[in-house]
């Protein structure tokens, strides 16, 4: 028989343990994990923070769900990987033996470094816990200072609202998340954050988080300016969890590294999700992803592998559909290029190829709502944001991850076009079936 | 003619509404439960999500509650082959 061990309860390891159970049904399947919540919507807790839904809502498995999958839970932080010995040790005082084990501990919030970051009232949003936090922080303040930059920012700053405070928000440069947005774009959301009340401050940092008895009561910028909160929410990114890989000695890097089968540098040990940074044999590079729907396929690729068949990553297009500032946004592809100085790593919910923007050229077809960005290269689509209306957006995804040649409507892609007919009609005439799956 | 347009377009909204069922696009969703949470008489539209199962339930009243919050543009509504014209 063989034994399991999963590391992480998060969509990665749900996904690889559905998988080893389909695949192994006598197989011993053990899961670590130290979130007290077990399996939740990780992306549905800025829901929970802004109201939309009861905190019961976040759970995604019932205990009917649980039941066929037979697994050992074992509630802690896996503290050291023995790799010759096959033994993993959970909070220093209980050991599991594997055969294969995988390592889907996902990443983490960074903190700010600046002096003051260690008062109550700080805050992250990376799981149940932060949410309930910064709720119940909520109740008692009036004001808040968002920093950061990315999805989770700007939810922060949604949430906040949300609930009832006054929100400044920090960003270091001109605009927000500019190596994703163009300016049209960035506009765009801030101009609807400040249509709901949000102070935008540009080019501002944070130079210290001020406190008393412990608690903050605000922040002074780089420019010497003081603002008085009880919150200061912090969205700058995250960092994969891999201090059990590193002190066990597997290779990393941004990510523990990984093959296309997700095999780490030790053979019986996977890596998965936003803990891996995973080799495509398209691109030669090794890239690291924080979204949803990448982390649940690497955790069904490696769980395949795990049982000694054979089954690679085949990077597919990377795309995110979120409502960002109101609008419903589908970043599809490669969009943009360089970085954001709001951000010191990945920010949760993004892809790296987001930023890998080749040769293209950039074109635009604006409403009043609406929006669509397209990123043209010599022969196909690469990349494109569709804000609002989302009609275009699955035919989009479709033309770009099936690398259509666009060559009969390049000349009429120009400055001006009416853009969305123009997709469509090819889309249309290509006869490609909007993907249900 | 104001009264007509207004009829006209309350005509189609009842149509789609009475020949459609709601589709999830499961590489859209993460699971938040919004639509669970708003479906009025508690399908557990999330979980067809996860499924990959279009919503089927003869007691869904496709009201268009979860498809109108999806907050990830998951669900969507198809016309079922059961009332097309000429049925």
């Amino acid at each position: 028989m063989n034994r399991y061990v999963i590391v992480g309860t998060g969509v990665t390891g749900v996904t690889a343990l559905n998988t080893l159970r389909t695949n192994d049904p006598s197989a011993e399947i053990s899961m670590v994990g130290d979130d007290p919540h077990g399996f939740y919507s990780r992306p549905g807790i800025v829901y929970y923070l802004n109201g939309e839904i009861p905190e019961n809502q976040l759970p995604i498995f019932s205990k009917k769900d649980w039941k066929p999958l037979n697994v050992h839970f074992v509630k802690g932080v896996a503290s050291r990987l023995d790799l010759r010995n096959h033994l993993l040790e959970i909070d220093s005082s209980s050991v599991l033996k594997y055969d294969r084990l995988l390592i889907a501990s996902g990443s983490t919030a960074v903190t700010l470094t600046i002096p003051g970051a260690c008062l109550k009232g700080v805050v992250k949003l990376d799981d149940f816990e932060d949410t309930r936090h910064i709720i119940s922080l909520a109740r008692h303040a009036n004001c808040a200072v968002v920093v950061g930059g990315g999805i989770i920012a700007v939810e922060l700053v949604e949430g906040l609202m949300a609930r009832g405070l006054k929100v400044h928000y920090f960003l270091r440069g001109d605009r927000y998340w500019p190596n994703v947005l163009d300016e049209k774009e960035s506009r765009l959301l801030e101009h609807r954050l400040a249509e709901d009340g949000v102070i935008l401050h540009y080019q501002t940092e944070a130079a210290e988080v001020l406190g008393k008895r412990g608690k903050v009561v605000g922040v002074r910028t780089t420019k010497g300016e003081t603002i008085r909160c009880q919150v200061v929410a912090v969205g700058i990114g995250v960092k994969p969890r891999m201090e059990l890989a590193k002190s066990a000695g597997l290779a990393t890097d941004r990510g523990i590294l990984t093959d296309e089968t997700l095999q780490t540098s030790s053979p019986d040990v996977f890596a998965a999700g936003d803990v891996s940074q995973v080799h495509d044999p398209q691109s030669g590079k090794s890239i690291v992803d924080t979204l949803w729907h990448p982390a649940l396929d690497k955790g069904k690729v490696a769980a395949i592998n795990m049982t000694g068949k054979r089954s690679t990553y085949v990077r597919t297009l990377t795309t995110n559909v979120l409502r960002l500032a109101g609008v419903l946004t589908s970043i599809i592809g490669a969009v943009g290029s360089g970085v954001d100085d709001d951000l010191v790593s990945v920010a949760r919910g993004s892809s790296e190829t987001w930023h890998e923007l080749p040769n293209t050229i950039s074109l635009e077809s604006n409403g009043d709502v609406n929006h669509v960005r397209l990123m043209i290269g010599e022969k196909k689509l690469v990349g494109a944001i569709v804000m609002g209306d989302q009609k275009l957006s699955d035919p989009i995804q479709e033309l770009i991850s099936s690398k259509v040649d666009i060559s009969s409507i390049r000349n009429l892609l120009i400055p001006g076009a009416p853009l969305g007919q123009i997709i469509m009609d090819f889309w249309s005439a290509h006869k490609l079936p909007v993907r249900s799956a | 003619m104001g009264i007509q347009i207004s009829l006209s377009r309350e005509f189609q909204r009842r149509e789609v509404l009475v020949s459609g069922h709601v589709v999830p696009k499961p590489g859209r969703c993460v699971q938040c439960g919004i639509c669970s949470f708003n479906c009025p008489i508690g399908i557990d539209v999330r979980r067809h999500a996860w499924l990959g199962e279009h919503i089927e339930a003869s007691q869904c009243l496709t009201c268009g509650e979860c498809v109108r919050r999806c907050p990830r543009g998951v669900l969507s509504f198809e016309r079922t082959e059961l009332f097309m014209k000429g049925f």
